[in-house]
């Protein structure tokens, strides 16, 4: 098992690296860079200071020199300076970690909340109106963009009740109701869409334990239908959702652009989507390598959790 | 006695896609839902293709006499802010959406297949390399890299359907890549060596369609997956540009900004991307059914 939890984590490495890799050549191909950028529409525009300021920013050194700088300061985790507001990355990032980190937690609630009975309902009541109601929910769920949720969620509080979610973010801790009137609305339009992923997956999973054998013995011991989906079924059809659930958590975490937009919300999705549109290099690296980094970390952590969970899967 | 054991071994020595139920009738009687699904993808490629015919309006014509008019008889879904008639550009828009879907799924689906088949074949070394160049783009943020490739190459169908095909090859090479490891040590692959059969051979005629089920199952799912993205790329200003009817990019702008006093600008063209997605992922699902139900998690 040590040798097998080793293997895994030496192996992030090359996956990062190549990460590093595709986000350092990819943004150097996107045509213009920040001093274009920055420049563009400013009046003050000549050579000599676009040199300047790319001297100043190291966009004049060869290509590899740049790369390796950078790489040697993310393994001492240091991400260095934005090039765009000249602040710490690990700054801009914290401050948009805690929106986006507060969304996907909340999302996560609702989507277990209500996947995991709805699953199970679906799959108890296999092929009855019970299970079409669920899996029409569950599909529409996977077809309705989040971002239209949102614009209805909006055109209903206007219309019915006259209101509208306040704009701006509050801490938790500093107004929780502000943040909750906030943030419930993003975390049930994006908790929807999740809950039908891992609903799905609950459905197809229970639907293969409950014709396992040891689920009829445990019939036949005259067990009640509850204590077996509880205690039998349940707790052995939990580890494909929770593979669902870690992955569709890490994708939350930068993945959410359009729904962030929809919603005004300043979150990570945002900062991708800004710091593209700037060419603001050092920061979309940071945040590729973080987002990525979490996809990994989930990944691996999940498949540790199954043989935690499971004393059947041993990993050599 | 021999000729039924022949028959037999004829039946399952075919590739799984051939034994899928053939009449549509025995289809929608098993499974309701993939049948509406189905009926709902046959309106949609109607409209796409019987547009020029039965659209009411041109789809680009405006008309600032009726700017924002609500659902008449005249314009039964509405106007929008230019007067264009809403029905008429979601006909067109269906269209957009059919062609960026099919085409990025298909090419998505198929060069994801086929790495995948051609990493399991060859194993070792190579299946390793694929396998972590593979890993790489699953951890690499989808956004990111659509975002990139319109950035790189510009807003427009042939990029948007580029942008949506690259995050969805690394997806399928994985699926396509595990059913190809066991279709590998079956005999019959053996023997197609032992005749003598090159490896493109072996992989394009014995092995591809013998994982035919789970790559139809990845491409109609991907259908549905690519209208939405389009639409999401579409909904940024990162895809289809105007004024060429898209529906992500009928919900951009006006339909927002003016959502509280004309609100079935908004409405209408969220309700057709739902719909279109929700109609392929129930015939995806059916058709994920039918052909393998060992693969219900899929």
């Amino acid at each position: 098992m040590h040798r097998y939890i080793l293997h895994r984590l030496l192996l992030m490495i090359p996956t990062l690296l190549g990460v590093a890799v595709i986000v350092f050549v990819l943004m150097r191909v996107i045509p213009g860079d920040i001093v274009e950028m920055r420049f563009a529409e400013g009046r003050f525009f000549n050579q000599e200071l676009v040199e300047k300021e790319r001297a100043r920013l190291g966009l004049d050194r060869p290509l590899w020199r740049q790369f390796v700088d950078w790489l040697w300061g993310v393994a001492r985790l240091d991400f260095g300076l934005s090039m765009w507001s000249g602040g710490p990355i690990r700054h801009e990032i914290a401050i948009r970690l805690q929106l986006s980190l507060q969304l996907a937690l909340m999302a996560t609630v609702v989507a277990i909340l209500l996947a995991i009975p709805l699953g199970t309902v679906a799959a108890l009541w296999q092929d009855t109106w019970i299970d079409y109601v669920v899996r029409v929910f569950s599909i529409a769920g996977l077809a309705t963009p989040s971002f239209w949720l949102g614009i209805l969620m909006f055109l209903c509080f206007l219309i019915i009740f006259q209101w509208i979610p306040p704009m701006v973010f509050t801490p938790f801790w500093q107004d929780p109701w502000q943040n909750l009137a906030q943030m419930t609305w993003p975390a049930l339009a994006v908790g929807y869409r999740y809950s039908a992923v891992a609903a799905r997956m609950t459905r197809a999973a229970m639907l293969e334990v409950l014709r396992e054998d040891y689920i009829r013995t445990a019939r036949a011991k005259g067990l009640g239908q509850g204590r077996i989906v509880r205690h039998h079924a349940l707790k052995n059809a939990m580890l494909p959702v929770l593979t669902v659930i870690g992955l569709e958590f890490a994708f939350l975490l930068g993945g959410l652009v359009v729904t962030e937009q929809v919603f005004n919300l300043n979150g990570l999705g945002l900062l991708f989507v800004q710091s593209v549109a700037r060419r603001d290099y050092t920061l979309v690296q940071a945040l590729v390598l973080l987002t990525a980094s979490v996809y990994i970390v989930v990944n691996f952590g999940v498949d540790l959790l199954y043989a935690w969970l499971d004393p059947r899967i041993r990993y050599q | 006695m021999n000729v039924a054991v022949d028959a037999h071994l004829e039946v399952t020595a075919q590739p799984v896609w051939y034994r899928w139920p053939v009449s549509l009738g025995s289809f929608a009687r098993r499974w309701p839902l993939g049948a509406a699904g189905m009926v709902i993808i046959v309106l949609m490629l109607a409209s796409a293709v019987l547009a020029p015919w039965i659209a009411p309006y041109d789809p680009l014509e405006t008309d600032f006499a009726a700017q924002f008019s609500p659902p008449t008889t005249a314009h039964w879904l509405g106007t929008d802010g230019f007067g264009r008639d809403l029905l008429s550009r979601l006909m067109y828009g269906s269209r957009t959406a059919l062609l960026i879907g099919f085409v990025a799924a298909f090419s998505g689906a198929t060069l994801g297949a086929i790495l995948g088949v051609a990493s399991a074949y060859c194993g070792g070394h190579i299946d390793l390399m694929v396998q972590r160049l593979v890993d790489m783009f699953l951890a690499f943020p989808i956004i990111i890299l659509a975002l990139a490739v319109v950035s790189i190459l510009g807003t427009g169908i042939s990029n948007v359907i580029l942008a949506i095909t690259l995050p969805m090859i690394p997806n399928c090479t994985r699926v396509v890549r595990s059913s190809a490891l066991a279709v590998r040590v079956m005999p019959y692959v053996e023997s197609a060596h032992a005749a003598g059969c090159g490896s493109a051979r072996v992989v394009f005629r014995h092995m591809l369609p013998n994982v035919m089920a789970p790559y139809l199952i990845m491409l109609t799912a991907y259908v549905g997956q690519a209208i939405l993205l389009e639409a999401s790329l579409s909904f940024l200003g990162l895809g289809v540009a105007e004024p060429t009817p898209a529906w992500g990019l009928m919900l951009r702008g006006a339909a927002v900004e003016f959502a509280e006093s004309a609100p079935w600008m908004a409405i209408f063209p969220g309700l057709a991307i739902s719909l279109g997605v929700f109609a392929f992922n129930l015939f995806g699902d059916a058709l994920r059914d039918a052909i393998d139900p060992k693969l219900r998690t899929l």
